[in-house]
């Protein structure tokens, strides 16, 4: 059974200005021990469709359709409090800025404690501060630290903290909202190393959202592209290091700096992403798409090219 | 139980506190100076009948006499002991600021709690009074309040705290306001915290030391308006011994050249207010992990 199954979801912001389809029907599915890369500008709605698998997605957003599965129950059928017993214990969340992210006045033990006896009520303190213990010695943190304040730590040590409670409760899941983004490039690569070898350890599946295509390209097994709140293209990791095939993933691959052609110009997409409230008929890349055609501007179709890849784009049949 | 035993469980519960707050540095002394400096008047207070050389009530020497070794801290304009005053005065205080402290944060706190957790038209309906209550100066709402209920110890804390339940109410929602938004709540609501857990345990504790504050600050002004309250008459009766009221009514002494009529009294006032800005201030710099350190 997958641990995540995901069916045409669909979320909009009702904003007072209009509602704005932050999702627009995006489907995939996810095993165990898999990851997810889920790529895309900001605005993309890569947040919202991290933050609806937990039915966090702020007001005045709403799930407007779809079917989000967790192991086999579709969460967006249960009610409020069995919700909380998914958030945290079965699906759990990175959020992006580790600054902010611990409560300023919580030892990190205190931090742990909670969080187990949340889920699990009968375990007392000392049990819980060990198992925090524990995982701490697996990120690389010194147990002794455990009744040290958050802002006795460093940035990524306190990313490492999220990651641990996290995993503390070996969820099936893990969503990491660009867990890295605050981080410099070394803590970067080091906390993305983390979470894999975590993965592998607790065989949870893992959903990692980001900007930086590099980074996904990686380290995931599934990509999925994401473009003002629409799926343009979704495929295993080599297929779209190989062969990317939508306009859009071409000209994000063609602008991650490459060191080894140190005199290659960078090469930007041309014009911004398109306001959600003011989208252009048919394709929303069509205004910066170099293949631009009269058909474009009428539907798109998601054409599937076999082996799980699938592309929003006319240049592909449809 | 026995007397001997009831002391010994206190001195042993007690002495072991104070010594542990000593190894906080600088703000746990903060906090025993300011409890050694309340408890200290309290005694006073208590034990002040048998203290008291004269009847603070009643004439006992030439009036405005300067301080000497008959009267050691003179007598004021109705020939009263000022140092029998000073001693049996501070009741009235005490109970005032501390009854209207504890009302004021028994009803500010969780209702600016609430309100800003809740938001809507809760928030907006309880901000509209609130704002409707601090417009008015905060003597002129006392004075009104305290004509409504009458005199007394309880009416009078009640017309202090309808004046800082305001403030309360503010600083408690604009902070939670602006905490309710940060990542660790959502982190604490994504990890599946229940409502109630998230306003206790994560947000109210980021509050404390902005209300400690706004206590300390109450407490010390509680005093002084009580002051005024007897001034006018909407205290506590007039020929009970009183701190505030000694200050108010030795004021027009002043020109007299009678100085020890308002030194003293004001000297215990500000000591009574300084012990419980200690207190609250070793509390907010305690409760704060950042400054322990």
């Amino acid at each position: 059974m997958p641990i995540i199954e995901i069916d045409s979801l669909t979320v909009d912001y009702r904003a007072s200005r209009g509602t704005i389809r932050a999702v627009g029907d995006v489907s995939f599915r996810l095993e165990k021990g898999e990851t997810l890369g889920l790529a895309g500008e900001s605005g993309s709605g890569k947040s919202t469709l991290g933050l609806s698998i937990m039915r966090l997605v702020p007001y005045p957003g709403v799930i407007v359709k779809g079917q989000i599965k967790i192991v086999g129950t579709d969460i967006l059928k249960l009610p409020e409090h069995e919700m909380r017993s998914v958030r945290g214990k079965k699906v759990a969340y990175i959020f992006q800025d580790p600054m902010t992210s611990l409560n300023p006045v919580k030892s990190i033990g205190a931090h742990f404690v909670e969080l187990i006896r949340t889920h699990e009520p009968n375990t007392n303190k000392e049990e819980a501060l060990g198992r925090a213990k524990n995982i701490l010695n697996v990120l690389g943190i010194l147990p002794e630290r455990i009744n040290d304040y958050p802002h006795q730590f460093s940035g990524g040590m306190r990313q490492r903290i999220m990651i641990g409670l996290a995993i503390a409760l070996n969820p099936d899941l893990v969503i990491a909202d660009e867990p890295t983004t605050a981080l410099d490039v070394i803590v970067q690569a080091k906390i993305l190393d983390l979470l894999k070898s975590l993965r592998d350890t607790y065989g949870m599946a893992l959903i990692l959202i980001t900007h930086d295509l590099s980074i996904v390209l990686e380290r995931c097994d599934k990509i999925i592209v994401m473009y003002a709140g629409q799926l343009v293209e979704q495929a295993k990791s080599i297929d779209i290091q190989e062969k990317p095939m939508h306009p859009y993933t071409q000209g994000l691959l063609r602008s991650i700096p490459n060191i080894e052609l140190a005199d290659q110009r960078l090469e930007a997409i041309p014009g911004n992403p398109p306001d959600l409230l003011n989208l252009p008929k048919g394709c929303r890349f069509n205004p910066r798409c170099p293949y631009g055609m009269e058909y474009c501007y009428k539907e798109t179709p998601l054409i599937d090219l076999g082996r799980g890849h699938l592309v929003r784009c006319f240049l592909y049949g449809g | 139980m026995s007397k001997a035993e009831i002391k010994r469980r206190i001195l042993g519960r007690l002495i072991p506190g104070l010594t542990s707050l000593a190894k906080k540095g600088p703000s746990g002394w903060m906090i025993i100076l300011g409890i050694v400096i309340v408890s200290a008047l309290v005694i006073m207070t208590l034990f002040a009948p048998w203290l008291a050389p004269y009847n603070p009530r009643s004439l006992v020497g030439p009036i405005r006499a300067p301080p000497s070794l008959q009267f050691p801290m003179g007598t004021n304009h109705l020939g009263q002991d000022m140092l029998s005053r000073i001693l049996c005065g501070g009741s009235i205080m005490l109970q005032v600021s501390a009854l209207s402290v504890l009302v004021c944060f028994l009803i500010g706190v969780p209702l600016g709690l609430f309100s800003s957790y809740v938001g809507g038209i809760f928030d907006r309906t309880m901000s509209l009074v609130i704002d409707a209550v601090y417009a008015f100066p905060s003597l002129v709402i006392a004075i009104a309040v305290a004509a409504m209920l009458g005199t007394g110890v309880v009416n009078m804390a009640l017309s202090i705290a309808v004046v800082y339940i305001p403030s309360y109410f503010r600083i408690v929602r604009s902070q939670v306001l602006s905490i309710k938004e940060l990542t660790y709540v959502e982190a604490a609501r994504a990890a599946g915290a229940k409502w109630h857990t998230i306003l206790f345990r994560y947000v109210f504790p980021n509050v404390i030391p902005s209300i400690v504050v706004v206590a300390s600050i109450n407490f010390a002004d509680a005093v002084l308006t009580a002051a005024g309250l007897t001034f006018i008459g909407l205290g506590v009766r007039i020929d009970i011994p009183d701190w505030g009221w000694d200050l108010t009514s030795g004021r027009a002494l002043i020109a007299s050249g009678a100085w020890w009529v308002i030194a003293f009294p004001g000297l215990m006032i500000i000591l009574l207010a300084l012990g419980f800005t200690l207190i609250g201030d070793g509390l907010s710099e305690l409760l704060n992990p950042k400054l322990q350190r």
